[in-house]
């Protein structure tokens, strides 16, 4: 089985949010980045548990500058083979599925795996976009995957019930959290890491969004704290003030 | 130039949602003065068609099939076809399951700039700007789409419906249903207490690792059925089995925008909040003044969860009954 994954590079869940140039640019400054945790902790874990199980290779790609190779290094210590990057500025969820789908196209990929979604951008767009580029099947967030022959069964929990879709391979599919559960790489793995190729690809794609300004939420007023002994003026509150109930 | 709305309904009746982004839609094409179709997917009579009019849309393409056989290739090529036949370039979904699989996929195909999760009205008055929310609801972005093609979703619960009282002309449609699927989708039901499902709820009570056992449970869903509230719960609780997995909210949960969301022994870190930070309002009951969740709360009570909640149930109670 041959698998791609798609990781990406995020801020770490707890930086502080801030922008620059004129609030159209977040501000990188001592930013800590780590492999978004969908795209690591879900889709390669995954990959990497059926190559174990049915053999194959585990690729990795992302899309970005020469400054995301520390992630890269990352997940290839946690076991993936070997690592594509495309050198281009990541500016919009088309323009990365296109250079992803371009590179992908006639190399026989069973598998592309991509995360649920970035947690910066939070777009949800590049996995359905990869797929539809390629003409394959496309399973989103989905929360199982088993490989069955030469197809997948995978289960997808939405309102109210759990979806069960199965496919014939190749497709493309975006892991959300109970897919696997997270690795920590080890020593022997970081050090095989630093010796795995990691191919770099250059492409030019125009994006069809752009960012026209940041802004951060206004700040919320301070909490009005009620005695726990009124718990009607509390209901009193939330009818009459809030008018949420 | 035209504007395509994707809604579904849901045992006969439109989601709320769909409501929404068909009132949504309606009003983006007269932004760009052009024409609003709802392709409605999804069994419904006459009377609840009415409402896609009264939403503003000028023309239904009915699909009258249970949507509860959603098959995301099917889906695709059903949308597909209908872009076809309204010559749609402005395509709009909501920001839910189907969204989130066929925007991307539509967005691809016709080569449009996608927003997806945006939560305003587009700006048209130079280029076409949408807003959504990033960094997990710690920022918000204006992001401008420079294709002539477009493709939005709508996040639920962030732009009110405005109903009137046109009618549309409503049209059975079946093109693209009988295209063969390598996908097969089987449904599995399961069952919810108190029926509200959490994505489309108003009100919405959330307990964390504060509540101690399982069976504390009781009194949090005491005070949800009170209010007719869904219940919802931390990533810790779900991860040790006190509730079900799809209770959980949050940053690798599921992300919600309810008017309501009156969290119970939660601390309220950063990845919890994620999911839940874009609430209208948000009630913190927390035994420590200091938890950071008050921080993000609009009102607060510091107490013992066990002897609050059953105060606040008796208190709606009691304002229920004499409304
Ligand atoms: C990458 C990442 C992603 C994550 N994603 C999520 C996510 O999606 N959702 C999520 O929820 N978490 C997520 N987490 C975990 C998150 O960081 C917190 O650990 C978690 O939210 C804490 O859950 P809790 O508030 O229920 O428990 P705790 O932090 O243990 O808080 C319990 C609270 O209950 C209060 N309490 C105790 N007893 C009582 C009582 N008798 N009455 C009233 N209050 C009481 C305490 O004062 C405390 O504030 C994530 C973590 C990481 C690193
Ligand atoms: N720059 C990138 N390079 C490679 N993969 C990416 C990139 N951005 C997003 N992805 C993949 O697409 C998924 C969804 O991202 P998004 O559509 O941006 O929310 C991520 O979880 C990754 O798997």
């Amino acid at each position: 089985m041959k698998i791609l994954v798609c990781i990406s590079q995020v801020p770490d869940t707890t930086t502080k949010i801030a922008f620059t140039d004129n609030d159209t640019k977040f501000n990188e400054d001592k930013v800590q980045y780590i492999v978004n945790p969908y795209d690591e902790w879900y889709a390669l874990v995954r990959a990497l548990e059926i190559k174990e199980t049915s053999g194959g290779n585990v690729s990795i790609i992302t899309v970005g500058p020469a400054s995301v190779d520390a992630i890269i290094r990352k997940a290839l210590a946690i076991g993936a083979d070997d690592a594509v990057r495309i050198d281009m500025n990541p500016s919009d969820a088309w323009s990365v599925a296109k250079t992803i789908a371009d590179y992908a196209h006639g190399k026989g990929f069973d598998l592309i795996l991509a995360g649920k979604e970035t947690i910066d951008y939070n777009g949800s767009e590049v996995p359905g976009m990869l797929a539809a580029l390629l003409n394959q099947p496309y399973i989103a967030l989905a929360s199982k995957l088993d490989i069955e022959g030469n197809a997948i069964r995978c289960e997808v929990e939405v309102d109210g019930g759990i979806y069960i879709m199965r496919t014939a391979l190749p497709a493309v599919v975006s892991a959300a959290k109970g897919m696997a559960e997270a690795r920590i790489p080890n020593m022997r793995g970081i050090m095989a890491a630093r010796t795995k190729n990691i191919e770099v690809v250059s492409a030019v794609v125009q994006p069809l969004v752009g960012t026209k300004k940041f802004a951060l939420p206004n700040p919320k007023s301070a909490v009005k704290l009620i005695d726990p002994e009124n718990m009607d003026q509390l209901v009193e509150l939330l009818h009459n003030e809030a008018k949420v109930i | 130039m035209a504007v395509l709305i994707v809604a579904e309904t849901h045992q006969g009746k439109f989601k709320k949602a769909s409501i929404e982004v068909m009132s949504y839609g309606a009003r983006v094409a007269a932004a760009l003065q052009t024409s609003a179709t709802a392709l409605v997917y999804g069994n419904a009579d006459e009377s609840e068609l009415v409402k896609a009019g009264q939403c503003g849309v000028q023309n239904v393409l009915h699909v009258n099939q249970n949507f509860a056989n959603f098959n995301p290739v099917q889906c695709l090529n059903v949308v597909l076809k209908a872009i076809e036949k309204t010559a749609a370039d402005t395509v709009i979904f909501t920001h839910d399951y189907t969204g989130r699989s066929i925007a991307p996929q539509v967005a691809a195909k016709i080569e449009a700039g996608l927003i997806s999760g945006a939560v305003s009205l587009p700006d048209t008055t130079s280029g076409f700007a949408l807003r959504k929310n990033v960094f997990s609801g710690k920022a918000i972005a204006d992001y401008s789409i420079l294709s002539n093609k477009r493709v939005i979703s709508l996040m639920p619960n962030s732009v009110q419906p405005e109903m009137g009282n046109g009618t549309a002309a409503v049209e059975a449609f079946s093109e693209g249903l009988d295209a063969g699927s390598s996908l097969s989708v089987e449904r599995k039901a399961i069952e919810q207490k108190g029926g509200v499902p959490l994505t489309e709820a108003d009100l919405v009570v959330s307990a964390g690792r504060g509540m101690k056992a399982p069976e504390n449970w009781n009194v949090i869903e005491d005070l949800a059925a009170a209010i007719g509230a869904a219940t919802a719960c931390s990533r810790p609780v779900a991860d040790i089995g006190w509730r079900p997995h799809h209770e959980h909210v949050g940053q690798t949960g599921i992300a919600i925008r309810p008017n309501l969301y009156i969290a119970v022994g939660i601390s309220g870190a950063i990845q919890h909040l994620a999911g839940v930070n874009q609430s209208k309002v948000i009630v913190v009951i927390n035994k420590d003044a200091e938890a950071p969740f008050f921080k993000a709360a609009d009102y607060g009570v510091v107490g013992d969860a066990m002897e609050v909640v059953p105060k606040l149930a008796a208190a709606f109670r009691k304002f229920k009954a004499a409304q």
